[in-house]
């Protein structure tokens, strides 16, 4: 298990080092620079710009830098676009945010999403098994940036329950449509997924043997099936995290949440290449540690596993 | 919005590797029992008439779909109501243009992007798994290295970069979402591989001197067919998915092409003006597509895995 | 002839114009208009994207100005119809040649922080914005202000104390600039001029513009600043004229959609929105007048055509360049598309500039029917369209839904008045302006905003000098004229001879002037809608308690 754990850990480092390299590769092949304006800078004026933040550098020394830097010190340097602040201070802010309604979202569409599975499945065929698949489908189909106009019209305009949008401090009534928004599809694949391995599983002999001794439904589910049926579960919720952290590229845009979504898309419009790399590297290594608790926790459900 | 889980990637290998133990038989067994699916049959007929729809509708449109009516558009947008007499039957959009027309375009070059993308992945992901699975050892487990590290990598943030930075175009939409589908693609044909490739066919076409490449391509690539339709069909979807998703961010197909992503983007834009029906139409074929595509790529893979489910 | 302006009248004016809420019967009233003041003086109003930076060196749009003047005042400062009132200077003289202004400063003037605001402080702010190590990306102003040795300062071949401003005293501030502009003081409204307190910039390094470290000397203080969500300022209570403000909090929320600011003012979240959705302001000032505002801003909307050799071959044809301007219905694109208050354009300086006379042009006064027939006359001539040679134009244009709009219009008015196919190409705001400023494009959107009330904002983009030039127009008149025009006595003639010319060899296709379109709750009241500029500041609204 250890040794799987450093493996794991290992393949971070090239990761990363692809991002970045990536990244700086865009970056020199791109045209238009981060200081182009309507009315271009004098030339005397650019090249001060471009010394301030060491773009007069070649380019292999550029990266160097960078990735010294970001080893050495954790500083990801000053923002291009943000003449005030540093790309550490973009996702001091940001990522907060987007880890708050993150978090909550993945709660909500693993609570919400397998209890609609177990339902459907033990139910099957009935009409809350119908029910649970057309939400799910529809759920699923339906593009969050459909559903967020529409959450705000109905809690914000006609209900007038829930601010239209803005963070302020992560107050809860403008954490819930984000939220939702965020975290539909997600629950409802989880409910898919949770209906086709639970009903799999109660089929499985061991579950039908449970049965024909005479345990009670109840107990059997809760003791005998739900750990099972929930490994496909577990090895969704990778991805489905990482999707959560990129979603709010949408959530910030419809709600003004303010998270590192918003940040992103904006920097790359405005060509702030340190805010990208920053925020891409921050996700690039997210997503490596997520995957790896999805693996740590399904070994540890299922022992058949052995790394 | 997340590209097919592990779970679907699991269920999908137990159905080819059941298949692949029933030998003959299975692609009838497996039309049989996809047919005796009431959903999958309603999808495959939708989908059908979906594509019918993209293909002939300009037929039936009055208007092209670029034509502005200048006196219907912008402010006074709200007066292109959906109606047959003016041959508007689905209204217009913010710019004056016939909405039938849009739709027809958008729903076209929806499915185009799907079906192309998930050809693209297939493609892709099935010959590189099945390099790898077939050369195992070293070469393997390199190769299935790298397809981990990609997998790490945020694409979404990487495809809305390249998209800005490069322009948007089609193509790049096709290699950016191509980029990143073909990953699960390729671990899957790479466990199908693994097993196909200790079968005596193999086995005897090695004895016999056939060279690995012509083994690969002849007799393990045929073989990943039921798995690869299967995924096909559910990828499908979620790339149709992805490029509205792009499409929100203004990165996807630009005019005066559209899909029906960009199409219930601009909508969306207007639902507060009282204009819904721009969001309607489109969003009702985004719907009723991804629904047909759901059912069928279900039915197929419950026809595959004879589990009795 | 030296003279003495008159400023000290209107500051004795002003002082008693806004002396302060009275309050009677619990409820305060306004002084001047006696209107029942809100108990709760605070308002929040929305923009688009956010800061690049607040701090008024480095200030780069319009947005940051607006805060940068609010938390800090200049020598000089806008009334709400745009003419200079004196801020921190008291009054000030200029020297006969016009060259050297000499400004007083008011000795109750204080920083936030308590230390008073001295001549100093002007100083150090304009060599913190020239200098070359701080790179302002607003350090052009200064050059275009004419201050002395600006452009050296900047270009670091000489060091920012020769820079033309210095303080002989704590209370006089003087200014040396090349050549006698009789807007100079209107230019001192501007940030980059603003003073800096050297201690807080030296303190506050990094932070300095965090709350708290940001020392201000004007009506207000930074209180928050949550980046890409909103930021707070709040009443400076040493403001030297305190006792004139009235509203007390002013909250800038971030919204990057315009439609979700709309829906969330609906919701009556935002007291004010500065960017309304095209198109809907018939509909807004129908089911909420008195609400839905428009006014003249100074910019406006043009297709620069490419007139080098990477641009189309066919136009470079005066006749089919003539033709697609004649065909452009600016009546659509102003009444449907906009419909904001937007005005058609037919030539290139903005209608609302001060003094300024639309020249009578032909192709102004014809109906659309008589410029379509006309366009299908030269187009026939030159040999393209339906019956000659097909023509195909690539339009250009940076991401946007109303640009898109436009350019889709466009495209059909040419495609079904003179048979001419079109392409439409956007880019991102910066690769269109790498892709403009190459002349690698046919025709390409472009908008231009006045930086001083005069013809020549916009004029001098026409000579074949100017950096903005992207079309790379050439005539020599023009050059010529806008040259004769720097001294003339009288330059409005010269400026509408230029417009002439420009019409004539169609330089560019102007399309509208801009309008602003803005949705304001009605309690918040003075709000300048006067100002051609759009400079506002908090200190001069205040909030009516409304029925």
């Amino acid at each position: 298990m250890f040794s799987f754990i450093v493996k794991r850990l290992a393949i971070a480092v090239p990761t990363l080092l692809i991002l970045v390299i990536f990244s700086f590769v865009l970056m020199f092949a791109a045209p238009g620079g981060p200081f182009d304006s309507e009315r271009p800078l004098p030339p005397e004026v650019m090249a001060n710009v471009l010394e301030r933040y060491g773009l007069d550098q070649p380019y292999w020394k550029q990266m160097f830098d960078y990735v010294k830097n970001v080893v050495l010190h954790f500083d990801f340097g000053p923002s291009f676009q943000y003449r005030d602040r540093t790309v550490n201070d973009v996702i001091a802010q940001g990522f907060p945010v987007t880890l708050t309604y993150g978090a909550w979202s993945a709660l909500v569409a693993v609570i919400v999403g397998v209890s609609l599975g177990v339902a459907a499945a033990i139910r099957q065929n009935t009409w809350l098994d119908y029910f649970a698949v057309g939400i799910t489908i529809g759920a699923q189909a339906l593009p969050n940036f459909v559903m967020a106009p529409i959450l705000v019209l109905i809690f914000t305009l006609w209900l007038g329950w829930l601010p239209g949008g803005g963070w302020n401090g992560g107050q809860w009534d403008h954490v819930i449509m984000p939220v939702i928004a965020l975290s539909t599809s997600y629950m409802a694949s989880i409910a898919r997924i949770t209906r086709s391995s639970m009903l799999e599983v109660m089929n499985s002999n061991f579950i039908r043997t449970a049965l024909a001794k005479g345990l009670p439904m109840r107990r059997v589910i809760w003791r005998h099936a739900l750990k099972p049926a929930m490994l496909p579960v577990i090895s969704y919720l990778g991805p489905a995290m990482v999707g959560m952290i990129t979603g709010s590229v949408v959530v910030d845009v419809a709600f003004s949440t303010g998270g590192i979504g918003q940040f992103f898309v904006n920097s790359a419009f405005n060509r702030d290449y340190a805010v990208i790399m920053g925020i891409t590297i921050l996700v690039g290594a997210l997503t490596i540690l997520f995957n790896l608790l999805v693996d740590i926790l399904y070994a540890w459900i299922d022992p058949k596993i052995r790394y | 919005m997340a590209m097919m889980g592990n779970s679907d990637v699991d269920l999908i290998n137990d159905a080819a590797h059941l298949a692949e133990v029933r030998g003959r038989s299975l692609w009838q067994d497996a039309w049989a029992r996809f047919f005796r699916n009431k959903a999958a049959v309603a999808g495959l007929i939708v989908l059908i008439a979906v594509t019918l729809f993209a293909i002939f509708g300009s037929y039936f449109a009055k208007y092209e779909p670029d034509f502005v009516d200048f006196s219907l558009m912008g402010a006074n947008a709200y007066r292109g109501v959906p109606s047959i007499e003016t041959g508007h039957y689905f209204g217009v959009d913010q710019d004056g243009r016939d909405l039938f027309a849009r739709v027809v375009q958008g729903t076209g070059i929806s499915l185009l992007v799907g079906v192309i993308g998930a050809i693209v992945a297939v493609f892709l992901g099935t010959l590189y798994g099945a390099v790898a699975g077939y050369l195992g050892g070293r070469v393997d487990s390199i190769m299935m290295r790298i397809v981990d590290i990609l997998l790490s990598i945020p694409f979404m943030f990487v495809l809305i970069l390249m998209l800005v930075i490069f322009g948007r175009s089609l193509l790049m939409l096709f290699i950016g979402i191509g980029l990143i589908s073909w990953l699960n693609m390729a671990r899957i044909a790479r466990g199908q591989t693994l097993t196909i490739k200790n079968k005596e066919f193999v086995e005897a076409a090695i004895a016999t001197g056939v060279s690995p490449f012509t083994i690969i391509l002849r007799h393990i690539v045929p073989n990943l067919a039921g798995i690869v339709i299967v995924y096909a069909t559910l990828l499908v979807p979620e790339i149709i998915l992805f490029e509205s998703f792009v499409s929100y961010l203004g990165l996807g197909v630009q005019e005066p092409n559209t899909s029906l992503g960009a199409l219930i983007n601009l909508g969306a834009r207007q639902m507060n003006n009282g204009t819904l029906w721009m969001l309607l139409y489109p969003l009702a074929f985004f719907l009723i597509t991804l629904f047909a595509f759901f059912f069928v790529g279900d039915g197929l893979r419950d026809a595959l895995d004879p589990k009795d489910r | 002839m030296t003279f003495k302006t008159k400023l000290l009248a209107t500051t004795a004016a002003a002082l008693i114009a806004t002396g302060g809420a009275v309050w009677a019967d619990g409820h305060a009233t306004h002084p001047v208009t006696g209107e029942t003041l809100a108990s709760e003086q605070s308002f929040s109003y929305s923009i688009l994207d956010d800061f690049p930076s607040i701090d008024p060196q480095f200030v780069e749009d319009v947005e940051g100005s607006s805060v940068a003047r609010d938390l800090f005042e200049g020598l000089m400062v806008e009334s709400a119809s745009g003419e200079a009132l004196p801020g921190v200077a008291e009054s000030f003289e200029v020297s006969e040649d016009g060259l050297t202004y000499t400004f007083t400063l008011r000795e109750n003037a204080v920083w936030s922080n308590g230390d008073p605001v001295v001549a100093g402080d002007f100083v150090y702010g304009l060599q913190r914005a020239a200098d070359p190590a701080n790179a302002s990306p607003y350090s052009w102003y200064i050059e275009v202000m004419g201050v002395e040795n600006a452009g050296a300062v900047i270009a670091g071949e000489m060091p920012v104390e020769d820079l033309g401003v210095s303080a002989p005293d704590d209370r006089t501030v003087v200014y040396t600039i090349d050549a006698p502009r009789p807007y100079f003081p209107q230019m001192l409204t501007f940030p980059t001029t603003f003073p800096a307190n050297r201690a807080a910039v030296e303190a506050g390094g990094d932070n300095y513009t965090d709350p708290g470290n940001f020392v201000s000397n004007g009506a207000y203080v930074l209180s928050e600043y949550v980046p890409g969500e909103k930021l707070v300022r709040v009443r400076n209570e040493s403001y030297w004229n305190n006792d004139a403000t009235i509203i007390d909090e002013v909250t800038a929320l971030i919204i990057n959609d315009s439609n979700q600011a709309l829906t969330r003012y609906l919701a009556g979240e935002i007291d004010l929105v500065m960017d309304v959705p095209a198109g809907q302001f018939p509909r807004l000032s129908a089911e909420y007048p008195g609400e839905a505002l428009s006014f003249p801003s100074s910019c406006s909307y043009y297709y620069l055509i490419n007139h080098t050799d990477s641009g189309n071959p066919a136009l470079q044809d005066p006749n089919v360049r003539a033709a697609l301007s004649l065909a452009v219905d600016r009546g659509v694109i102003v009444d449907n598309i906009l419909a904001g208050g937007q005005k058609e354009a037919y030539t290139f300086t903005h209608w609302a500039v001060s003094g300024w006379q639309t020249p009578d042009i032909d192709i102004a006064s014809m109906s659309q029917e008589e410029r379509n027939a006309k366009a299908q006359e030269l187009m026939a001539a030159a040999g393209y369209g339906t019956d000659g040679e097909p023509l195909t134009v690539e339009i250009l244009y940076n991401t946007s839904d109303s640009h898109r709009s436009i350019a889709v219009a466009i495209g059909q008015m040419w495609k079904q008045t003179l048979g001419v196919e079109t392409e439409l190409a956007n880019q991102e705001w910066a690769t269109y302006l790498d892709t403009r400023g190459e002349q690698n494009y046919q025709v390409a959107r472009a908008g231009w905003c006045a930086d001083y009330n005069e013809p020549s904002t916009y004029l001098d983009l026409f000579t074949s000098g100017s950096s903005y030039n992207d079309g790379k127009f050439v005539n020599e008149e023009i050059d010529a004229l806008m040259a004769e025009a720097k001294t003339a006595e009288d330059a409005m003639p010269l400026y509408m001879e230029v417009e002439r010319i420009a019409s004539e060899e169609t330089a560019i296709i102007p399309i509208y002037h801009y309008a602003s379109v803005r949705m304001k709750d009605e309690n918040l009241a003075n709000w300048p809608t006067e100002n051609f500029l759009q400079n506002w500041y908090s200190k001069d609204l205040y909030i009516t308690a409304g029925e």
